[in-house]
């Protein structure tokens, strides 16, 4: 059989997880990413991150929504996914992702940008017409109530949510890396370091993706970037990256230490199969050279523009870097016999349901998402405020 | 009451939560099938259900009750454990009552080399081919008997009508 090298079991030869199961950890990564970015400026307290604030909370919004999309495109009976939600297994750990997912989406997210946005709705619910006035006074939840009182009071709810929302941040993510982790099966994924490592590269990404889609719709609207955000929110993403990196490779290190009985079988692999994503894009393209550049903005002085080009440089290495690392554990970990005597290919289709347009699809969806959130809840200051706010 | 007033908003919030849990707890109501939970984490009356499919094979003893020359031409062979029906499709109702369908005769091509191509996850010591290789262009029954696939050795009167010619 074409693209099977050594022994494979049948069952084994083709592969049933696709890009689309690579596309869902990905996804669910920038969300707990752009979160953890926003809540640094609100449980940290870090100002310099306050431009990006509610463009992180939107972000994460837009790919949550994105996020179990992939999932009904893998399956082969979408229409019967919510079985799993009105008798729930305490086994399935893909029933709980359903309910943490709508604890996320509604406890957190959406609780906390409505929090956050509750004075501009109720004002735009006054000041627009037709069919958004309908849409704002529906968000308004029929309350006008923008007191100087209610206002402190939700923004201190919103600190708390915020709070709340860090751990389920991580939880709906450690979750991602939970399914994998937990698989005893399957020694590439086998490892409790597993969920840690996926949140924490989550977070990279998450903070490339919203730093990046900053730039990107600052320059759209022909506004001037903020340079000390954009600088600070780096600086964190060099941190965390740090951390991240430290972890993948003690994951790596343990691995080779261990070299339990798999560990020749999957040598040869990340050697042969996965070389150019695992070495070549991951580790190489994905990681140290990101690194090494952050680290130069770090120490060295570079100017704004060199900086700007960095940064971008930097942000679309670590997201094609995070992706090639959510490759390699969801396709890596089926590429393999567990035998240990063999290899198969995968092979990806290009217009079939799970093919590779409808992961393009799916990458681009959120991004329109986006778009609709930022019409419907602009996260800058209205023109006249900000012409009040540049004095200080 | 005007300390209320500031935070009934939030309440208007917690209300969403409430309706949207209330109808969680309408809908399960529903959609969640009577028998589910009879006898375990699944939906009891799908045993019954089961149960009552037809039966669509007939198993190899009662195809060799009146087929018994294939079935001794079969017997000798390599295919000896390979069921009739794995080869010619469910036939309970041919079996019940042969005139009131004809099976057809299975597609070579595609029936043989589904177990017969070659790939490295079958035991070495299976018998495999590389189809399009091998057949030098005309069907796999031209040379072997379906019922007794060696080469040669399906002479004797009993053979299938496809053997060697
Ligand atoms: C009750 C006796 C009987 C049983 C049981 C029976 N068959 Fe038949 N079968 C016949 C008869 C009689 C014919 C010829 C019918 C015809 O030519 O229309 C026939 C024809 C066939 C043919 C088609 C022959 C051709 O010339 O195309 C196949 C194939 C076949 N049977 C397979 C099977 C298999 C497999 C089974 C077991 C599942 C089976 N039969 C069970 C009596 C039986
Ligand atoms: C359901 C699977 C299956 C199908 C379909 C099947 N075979 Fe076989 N075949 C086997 C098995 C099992 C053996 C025995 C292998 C062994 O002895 O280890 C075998 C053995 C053989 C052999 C080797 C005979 C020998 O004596 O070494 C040949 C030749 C062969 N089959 C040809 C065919 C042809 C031609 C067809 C199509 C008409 C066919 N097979 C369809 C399963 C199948
Ligand atoms: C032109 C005649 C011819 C045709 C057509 C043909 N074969 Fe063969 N096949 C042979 C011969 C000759 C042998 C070798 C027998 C031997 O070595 O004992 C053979 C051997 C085999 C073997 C045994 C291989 C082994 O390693 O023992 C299999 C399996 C087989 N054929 C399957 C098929 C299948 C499947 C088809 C149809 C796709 C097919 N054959 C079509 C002539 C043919
Ligand atoms: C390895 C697959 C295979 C198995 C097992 C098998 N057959 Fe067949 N059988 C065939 C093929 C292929 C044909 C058609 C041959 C042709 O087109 O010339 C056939 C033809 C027939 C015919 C049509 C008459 C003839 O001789 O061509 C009958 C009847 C039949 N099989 C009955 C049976 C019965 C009964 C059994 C079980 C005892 C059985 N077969 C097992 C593959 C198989």
């Amino acid at each position: 059989m074409s693209g099977v090298e050594g022994y494979m079991y049948p069952n084994e030869v083709t592969l049933y997880w696709s890009v689309l199961i690579v596309l869902y950890p990905y996804i669910t990564g920038l969300v707990a990413g752009a979160f953890i970015l926003a809540s640094l400026e609100r449980v940290f307290r870090v100002d310099a991150v306050k431009p990006i604030y509610r463009l992180a909370l939107l972000t994460a919004l837009a790919f949550l929504l994105d996020a179990p999309l992939p999932l009904q495109f893998h399956l082969g009976h979408p229409e019967r996914s919510y079985e799993m939600y009105f008798t729930p297994h305490a086994t399935s750990a893909m029933a709980m992702f359903g309910y943490v997912y709508m604890w996320y989406l509604m406890a957190v997210l959406v609780f906390e940008i409505w929090l956050d946005y509750r004075r501009e709705i109720v004002l735009l619910s006054q000041q627009s017409k037709g069919l958004m006035r309908v849409i704002y006074k529906i968000m308004t939840l029929g309350s006008n109530n923008i007191s100087e009182r209610s206002l402190r009071i939700d923004e201190k709810v919103g600190w708390i949510v915020t709070l709340i929302g860090i751990p389920s941040a991580f939880l709906l993510h450690g979750y991602v890396g939970f399914i994998f982790g937990s698989l005893k099966s399957n020694p590439w994924w086998s490892s409790p370091l597993m969920p840690v490592v996926f949140i924490f590269s989550a977070m990279v990404s998450g903070i490339a993706a919203v730093m990046l889609i900053y730039m990107a719709v600052t320059k759209l609207r022909h506004q001037k970037i903020d340079m000390r955000c954009v600088d600070a929110v780096a600086m964190y993403m060099f941190y965390i990256f740090i951390i991240d990196f430290s972890l993948e490779m003690l994951d790596l290190v343990h691995r080779i230490y261990e070299a339990d009985e798999s560990f020749r079988s999957l040598d040869f692999m990340v050697h042969t199969k996965l070389y150019f994503s695992q070495i070549v894009l991951q580790i190489f393209i994905g990681t140290l050279v990101p690194l090494i550049l952050l680290f130069l903005t770090q120490v060295g002085q570079f100017g704004e523009i060199a900086r700007k080009r960095i940064y971008v440089l930097c942000g679309s290495l670590i997201l094609i870097g995070v992706f090639a690392m959510r490759w390699n554990v969801v396709i890596g970990g089926q590429l393999f016999s567990k035998s240990f005597l063999g290899y198969t290919t995968y092979k990806m289709a290009l217009v079939t349901r799970e093919g590779l347009l409808a992961a393009i699809g799916l990458t681009i969806l959120p991004l329109f998402f986006l778009w609709v959130l930022l019409k419907l809840l602009p996260p800058w200051p209205k023109k006249e405020m900000q012409e009040a706010a540049a004095g200080d | 009451m005007s300390g209320f007033k500031d935070v009934s908003h939030l309440f208007r919030f917690a209300g969403l939560f409430v309706i949207a849990f209330l109808v969680f707890l309408v809908v399960r109501v529903y959609v969640v099938p009577k028998s589910f939970g009879e006898y375990g984490h699944y939906r009891a009356a799908a045993i019954g259900e089961i149960a009552a499919h037809p039966i669509k094979f007939a198993g190899h003893q009662a195809c060799e009750s009146c087929h018994s020359d294939i079935a001794d031409t079969k017997a000798k062979g390599a295919h000896a454990h390979v069921n009739c029906e794995a080869c010619h499709g469910a036939l309970a109702t041919h079996a019940n009552d042969p005139s009131s369908m004809t099976p057809v005769k299975p597609d070579t091509l595609v029936l043989c080399a589904r177990c017969h191509t070659a790939s490295a996850a079958k035991p070495k010591g299976f018998p495999q081919v590389n189809p399009a290789d091998h057949m030098g262009g005309v069907p796999c029954q031209t040379c072997h008997n379906p019922h007794s696939p060696a080469i040669g050795s399906d002479t004797g009167k009993g053979a299938a009508a496809g053997g060697t010619k």
